[in-house]
């Protein structure tokens, strides 16, 4: 199936404006817990449901950002990759607001207790790395920091997403009470993300193994994992 | 929304207790009144089952905390049977049947029997009963309960000398309530009490709070509330008691038992494996408070003396 034209290529306008739309779009849950704790709109327990509400947009925002390449390689839409930058901070930006909600409307600065809590309980010492590896993520987010990195340096660093995906779910999976079904859901999501990866990178390599290019020894025709 | 401290709140600020109560009954009324005249709806909380309890007798227990608002004791709730998320309960629960309604006393007693919620809601004085209830998961409330002791009706069935725990038992119905199709817990809902814990006069089945019938997602017809425990322990929709030897299964121990002992007992110094108890979040505070040993219930010390309440939490 082959997508229109205006739909393949976009104008640097339309661009533009898918851009504009997908910012707006992802200040969103922002916008309603932010009017919500004002207006006595989040139920009797607010600072619980604000809690939730940006740990979970945090996931759900990296999930939407790891399905980038897999909808570009399937649909051939290629500009979709331009829009991940800005997804990936933003689930960065959710995550932020998660952690301070902890370290202040939860824990009130007591770092006594918050340095007990991120040793003792498994579901905050995931979450807390999962934030932490974040960090280098959202800082080597603009082109300046790509070119000064590398190319191939930068991609190494930024596929590490994956892991701190797979330690995001964790601390969900590990924090809830009993029913499993919610984090059940995003491990799902997140498993045909990776396999569908894994899958690509091994169909890829068994072609290069078959295909071959005279004169090079067999292993360094075998591509390392592929970016992306 | 309310944000207090506590400590602010002089006990002369607080309104009394009647008063309250009969603005809310009145406005409870005719809120209802002017609904059901208008629409000629049969809305939930204006049926019969939501009905104003009369000739209750007012709090005896002195206590200086602020009721947490109606609304949010009603609309924030554990009640798995209709869904695990807070608001569930409130939305799903209006399935629920609670006429006719019959609970069974059974076991080690020697007048076994089955009444009808009819003749419990006249078995004892209503009392009202404005308690602190602090849940497992770090939250709390203070509700004004409507109820009688347990110890009256355990009394009515003679237990008998081997009697050493009781079980409750939650009603599990598939057709009225969705959450038992999934097996979160071993249905039906049971928990359980030492014999003296539930002669304790603090220990009271409710059928009421705020001055009116229990709705569906707080346990309707009747259940029971121990404040010194975590919430969890406070069966909701009871169809059966049982008079045991043997210490019962308890819904939750079943489901974690390296997380929720048989005694739950609220204790600041004893964690739960996964969160601290030592703090929690009152509804309608936005800081947290200490939470305090028994709940603040030191009367029931006693209950334990001699026992370590780390290894039986």
């Amino acid at each position: 199936m082959q997508a229109p034209a205006w739909l393949k290529t976009p104008s640097s306008h339309g661009i533009a404006w898918i851009k504009l739309s997908l910012f707006l779009l992802c200040l969103i849950p922002l916008i309603h817990l932010g009017w919500g704790f004002f207006n006595d709109g989040l139920g009797a327990n607010p600072v619980e449901a604000i809690t939730r509400g940006t740990g979970d947009w945090a996931l759900r925002l990296l999930l939407v950002s790891l399905a980038v390449t897999p909808l570009r390689k399937l649909s051939g839409l290629n500009w979709l990759v331009r829009t991940r930058r800005m997804l990936g901070l933003y689930a960065f930006f959710y995550a932020l607001l998660h952690f301070i909600t902890y370290l202040w409307l939860d824990q009130f600065f007591d770092w006594g207790s918050i340095a007990k809590d991120i040793l003792k309980r498994p579901f905050i010492t995931a979450g807390f790395a999962a934030f932490v590896l974040l960090v280098p993520l959202a800082a080597t987010s603009f082109n300046a920091a790509i070119r000064a990195l590398g190319g191939q340096r930068w991609q190494a660093l930024h596929r590490s997403a994956y892991a701190i995906a797979i330690i995001g779910v964790l601390h969900y999976w590990w924090l809830v009470k009993r029913d499993i079904t919610q984090p059940l859901i995003y491990a799902l999501i997140l498993a045909l993300l990776l396999g569908v990866r894994a899958a690509w990178r091994e169909r890829e390599r068994r072609r290069q193994l078959q295909g071959g290019i005279p004169g090079r020894p067999l292993k360094k025709r075998v591509i390392p994992i592929q970016p992306g | 929304m309310l944000i207090r401290r506590p400590a602010d709140i002089a006990p002369s600020e607080i309104t009394p207790r009647e008063l309250y109560r009969a603005r809310r009954d009145f406005m409870a009324r005719s809120g209802r009144l002017a609904l059901a005249g208008a629409a000629g709806l049969a809305l939930p909380w204006t049926s019969a089952d939501a009905a104003v309890l009369a000739n209750v007798q007012p709090n005896r227990m002195a206590l200086s905390d602020k009721p947490t608002r109606q609304k949010d004791v009603t609309s924030y709730n554990n009640y798995y049977e209709f869904g695990v998320d807070k608001d569930e309960p409130a939305k799903n629960a209006g399935t629920l049947k609670t006429r006719p309604w019959t609970v069974t006393i059974d076991g080690l007693c020697n007048k076994p029997r089955r009444y009808a919620i009819e003749d419990l809601l006249k078995f004892a004085p209503l009392e009202e009963r404005l308690y602190r209830m602090r849940c497992v998961e770090g939250w709390s409330m203070v509700i004004p309960w409507v109820g009688f002791p347990l110890s009256a009706l355990l009394r009515a069935v003679e237990p008998q000398g081997s009697a050493k725990f009781v079980e409750f038992t939650t009603l599990l119905d598939e057709k009225t309530m969705p959450g038992v199709k999934y097996p979160i817990l071993d249905w039906p809902y049971t928990e359980g009490l030492r014999m003296d814990e539930a002669l304790h006069p603090l220990t009271i089945l409710a059928v009421g709070l705020y001055g009116e019938e229990l709705l569906p997602q707080n346990g309707a017809p009747i259940r029971l509330v121990v404040p010194w425990k975590y919430g969890f322990k406070n069966a909701k929709s009871i169809v059966h008691i049982r008079l045991t030897e043997k210490m019962p299964g308890t819904a939750w121990n079943k489901a974690a038992a390296n997380e929720y002992g048989f005694y739950s007992n609220v204790n600041p110094n004893v964690d739960h494996p996964r969160w601290s108890q030592e703090t929690e979040r009152r509804i309608g505070e936005l800081t947290k408070r200490k939470t305090l040993l028994f709940n603040g219930y030191d009367e029931v010390a006693g209950l334990y003396a001699g026992m370590d309440l780390k290894k039986n939490f």
